[in-house]
């Protein structure tokens, strides 16, 4: 869809095109935006049509997720504590955005600091479901998935600590996909836990996410941790033949809502159809997998967030007391419940006498999982499962309940663990609420996730059917 | 010696012959900028900034950790040390912890009781934070500025075993410290802040206290001997000494409480993810053979090769500006002789400038040894052309000339001792009566008759002859 869209964008109006995204953001009721960079956009737009410049994404918009460092453009992680913050500096993957010719519409929605599954933690308020605009859209890149699925922006940027990106793509009914760790450079994204999180773009089809990888894709000296991309649209359509792939049986049962057990089940078949075999496989040590995330993720989260202190950027108090005084109290103020509790938690896993019962035990378990991926790759090529054990819910129905809601990403933290590729497309629907498919593959093997959930997406289009909430 | 009093140190020594930070690109010549002007959104801990490890950083600090007769860690592992503090943009100090890059090394010291191996414990690599600079005093400021510039300035801590009795014996094992850095061409100690101790005492059986960042060697042995005294006194006393940090007021010459041990950091160190480790072991061979001639071995050298005394030897070797500038004067002049002059002589002459051996010209000194050594000019007279050269300028056959320095010839010289006999009847009277002395009166006359351009010893004889003939 975007080379076709960039194509008439070319040969038509650019800037007619995005005033028609942003005329349909203003009369929006998904809150999928937190900043519309409107000035900026369509005046490169303005540009772009007098004089058109090459490019993949040549005079495309997208959006970026707000935890993603924009120049010029407020980038809060949806938190009072960083109102006000303009980055001086572009992201990595917004420079290579920019230098294939895209235009950056805006910002987009988020749990706070990523830390949710549902997009309510926001101090922008929640996103809406555009399927449901009582339900959430999922999280924490709830505004990025939303945005695509409702029309507002053709494709955008999300990140997944635990699921972040997949998530939203499952309960929105749009493409996700969690790129192995390393393999898209992290400089410029705000930091939830450092150790487990990836950019990742959200699209309409699986040939947008495999343009947008292809994109941001690959080392760069900024970030120690990236490493060189492969090649993702090149062989992209050449079909299932003879892949093997792993059901992981622990994925299944108990806890799985059965309108999402089956359309995964129909979504091997539709594999088997095309020519891949199947057989189930056991990650053993999944069910240990949320407990070492959230150690994990905590622990990191509470070291990463001690830069917010407002002294030199973001919120900032009236009166100054002294350094101890101000600091705590900007940090009261400005940190929501779910950030204070997982900076309270992780502080305390990290401390003197609990770090070895706490985080270095769950480095352990996440060696173990990441060995359950790796023993299960060598005698499949990819895994497929459900993304979310249950489609979106309510918007309210969960947020007082965190361990509810830590629930839900059963099955995308184990992902995050191993540190291995995953995307989401929808597989089907529980009502009027879409389903997602999850594919995993081996580390720095997405060629071979994204080449399948094309087959399945040729063969079964759900991506045509679009939200008629909105 | 105190036998009771032991004292170990912390010396953060700041890498300041690279050109640019631990972990950014950011120069490390700031020291007569602006604040606030080499910085970046890495070393200002931006969000979504990342670390990129220096690694001439770690080939400098293996260069130290190898002369200081350290163990070389196989690879890097860095650490997050978490703690508030305004100089911290991020909330953490990037630090090592477990596995630090040097261990188990020693050096040796001419202690107060003869020479001693003081045991190094480690020396691990940081980030140095920013630079504070209070309002008044630390107690009483009424508000603090930052300057970032020193942020991320690349910082050895070089820690010692409790190994040093002596407030003096810490001043020493400083001195050969600096020393050492120096032969490596890693350090500048002249620039401020580039070398800071935390030093920690306590007399055997009692609690320690530990006195943070002091700037200067001389600092370091009066607040170590302040807190002799204090520590004393509260044990004559019968008060326990606590554990506790103490600050060194440099103006008032003692040291005040800070914290506690009750008030006690708990850091919650654990490792930096955004950080690969780099494997060394195999940079450690090079590195190794590449390490200059250090201070102890040179001054063997000299001694042997040069025939020169031991002192002369160490005080030629301290430094290695002054050692390399005697080389420079051995190469031309009579080596023995140079090593007298340089080292008694002309190391006086610049200290009693505050000068160093930048101020003279290796070739203007060989000059004027080589014009002693051929008898052309007394001694007197050379102290004259050094003196004139650091005070004035100019060249030495200039100032030989200009000044007519040129030893007076036998027949001037006989004549003035004639002229001086004469006149000093008394003087001579006295001499004959056993008075020894009174003869230094006859040869200050010769000598000022000649302009000092005779030789004392010389002219002493010639009057012995003389009074011998009369």
């Amino acid at each position: 869809m975007l080379a076709q869209l960039k194509d008439q964008l070319a040969a038509g109006s650019a800037e007619d095109y995005l005033q028609s995204l942003f005329d349909k953001i203003e009369h929006s009721k998904l809150n999928a935006f937190t900043t519309l960079a409107k000035e900026s956009a369509l005046s490169r737009v303005n540009e772009f049509d007098r004089k058109p410049w090459p490019g993949l994404l040549a005079g495309v918009p997208i959006a970026i997720k707000e935890c993603i460092s924009t120049k010029g453009i407020e980038t809060t992680c949806s938190s009072r504590i960083l109102r006000g913050y303009v980055p001086p500096y572009d992201a990595h993957v917004v420079e290579r955005l920019k230098s294939e010719g895209a235009i950056i519409m805006g910002k987009t929605n988020m749990d706070e600091f990523a830390m949710g599954t549902s997009t309510e933690t926001s101090c922008f308020g929640p996103t809406r479901n555009p399927w449901d605009l009582d339900t959430v859209p999922g999280g924490s890149s709830g505004g990025s998935a939303a945005a695509v699925a409702g029309g507002e922006a053709p494709c955008s940027l999300g990140s997944d600590t635990g699921g972040s990106v997949r998530c939203p793509a499952s309960f929105c009914g749009v493409v996700g996909l969690k790129p192995t760790y390393g393999l898209v450079s992290r400089y410029g994204l705000i930091a939830y836990a450092n150790s487990l999180e990836q950019i990742g773009p959200l699209t309409n089809t699986v040939e947008d996410s495999a343009l947008l990888l292809e994109i941001i894709a690959g080392h760069d000296w900024r970030d120690s941790t990236s490493a060189e991309k492969g090649s993702y649209l090149q062989g992209l359509k050449d079909g299932i033949q003879g892949l093997e792939v792993g059901i992981p049986k622990e994925y299944f049962g108990e806890g799985v809502d059965k309108k999402v057990e089956k359309a995964v089940w129909d979504a091997v078949s539709a594999l088997e159809s095309l020519g891949a075999a199947w057989k189930e496989v056991s990650l053993p040590h999944t069910r240990y997998a949320l407990a070492a995330y959230y150690v994990i993720a905590m622990s990191e989260a509470s070291s990463n967030l001690a830069r917010f202190d407002g002294l030199r950027y973001g919120l900032r108090k009236e009166i100054d007391q002294d350094w101890h005084t101000t600091f705590a109290e900007i940090r009261s103020e400005g940190f929501g419940p779910e950030v204070k509790r997982r900076v309270l938690l992780g502080t305390y896993a990290l401390s003197a006498g609990y770090y070895g019962r706490y985080y270095l035990k769950a480095l352990k378990v996440r060696t173990l999982i990441k060995e359950d991926f790796l023993r299960a790759f060598k005698h499949v090529d990819l895994l497929a499962g459900p993304t979310m054990p249950i489609p979106a819910f309510k918007i309210g129905e969960r947020i007082n309940d965190p361990l509810s809601l830590y629930l839900a990403d059963v099955f995308t933290v184990p992902i995050n663990l191993a540190g291995v590729p995953a995307i989401s497309l929808p597989c089907g629907f529980a009502g009027h609420l879409p389903i997602g498919l999850q594919l995993i593959g081996r580390h720095f093997e997405e060629a071979t996730v994204l080449r399948a959930a094309q087959a399945y997406e040729e063969a079964m289009p759900f991506y045509l059917k679009r939200p008629e909430a909105i | 010696m105190e036998t009771d009093v032991i004292i170990g140190l912390e010396i953060h020594v700041q890498l300041n012959k690279l050109n640019s930070k631990m972990f950014c690109g950011c120069s490390t010549n700031y020291h007569t900028d602006e604040p606030n002007t080499h910085t970046c959104p890495v070393c200002l801990g931006l969000p979504g900034s990342l670390p990129v490890l220096n690694k001439k950083a770690v080939e400098y600090g293996i260069r130290v950790g190898l002369a200081l007769n350290c163990r070389i860690e196989e690879q890097t592992l860095f650490y997050r040390k978490n703690y508030y503090y305004p100089d911290l943009p991020k909330g953490f100090q990037i630090s090592q912890y477990d596995y630090p890059l040097a261990t188990g090394g020693h050096l040796l010291i001419k202690g107060d009781s003869g020479e001693r191996q003081i045991r190094i414990t480690r020396a691990h690599m940081e980030e140095d934070p920013g630079r504070l600079v209070h309002a008044g005093t630390i107690d009483k400021a009424k508000y603090t500025m930052v300057d970032y510039n020193r942020c991320g300035m690349p910082l050895l801590e070089v820690v010692t075993e409790p190994d040093l009795r002596s407030p003096k014996e810490a001043r020493v094992f400083l001195d050969k410290l600096r020393s050492i850095l120096e032969y490596l061409d890693v350090f500048d100690g002249n620039l401020e802040g580039s070398m800071r101790v935390d030093a920690n005492i306590s007399l055997a059986g009692g609690d320690r206290a530990e006195v943070k960042n002091i700037s200067s060697h001389k600092g370091v042995e009066k607040a170590l001997s302040y807190e002799i005294t204090r520590q004393r006194n509260l044990k004559r006393r019968n008060i326990k000494v606590v554990q506790e940090t103490r600050h060194f007021d440099e103006l008032r010459n003692i040291t005040v409480s800070i914290r506690s041990k009750e008030q006690a950091h708990d850091y919650r160190y654990y490792p930096e993810a955004d950080l690969v480790s780099v494997r060394v072991a195999d940079w450690v061979p090079a590195i190794k053979a590449s390490l200059p001639e250090l201070p102890d071995a040179k001054r063997d050298r000299f001694r042997e090769h040069y025939s020169m005394t031991d002192d002369h030897a160490k005080s030629l070797t301290s430094e290695i500006k002054v050692a390399n500038f005697y080389e420079q004067v051995a190469r031309i002049a009579q080596p023995k002789l140079a090593a007298v002059w340089v080292a008694d002589v002309l190391k006086g002459e610049l200290n009693y400038r505050g000068l160093t051996v930048d101020s003279f010209k290796p070739d203007h000194m060989a000059e004027i040894v080589n014009l002693l050594d051929s008898g052309r000019v007394t001694e007197d007279a050379a102290v004259q052309i050094i003196r004139t050269i650091l005070d004035k300028g100019g060249s030495p056959g200039q100032i030989v000339s200009d000044l007519g320095l040129t030893r007076a010839g036998d027949d001037t010289v006989l004549r003035a001792v004639r002229e001086a006999v004469a006149e000093s009847v008394a003087a001579v009277e006295d001499f004959r009566g056993g008075n020894e002395r009174a003869l230094n009166y006859v040869v200050g006359l010769v000598m000022k008759k000649t302009k000092g351009r005779a030789d004392p010893a010389e002219v002493h004889r010639l009057i012995m002859e003389e009074i011998e003939m009369t």
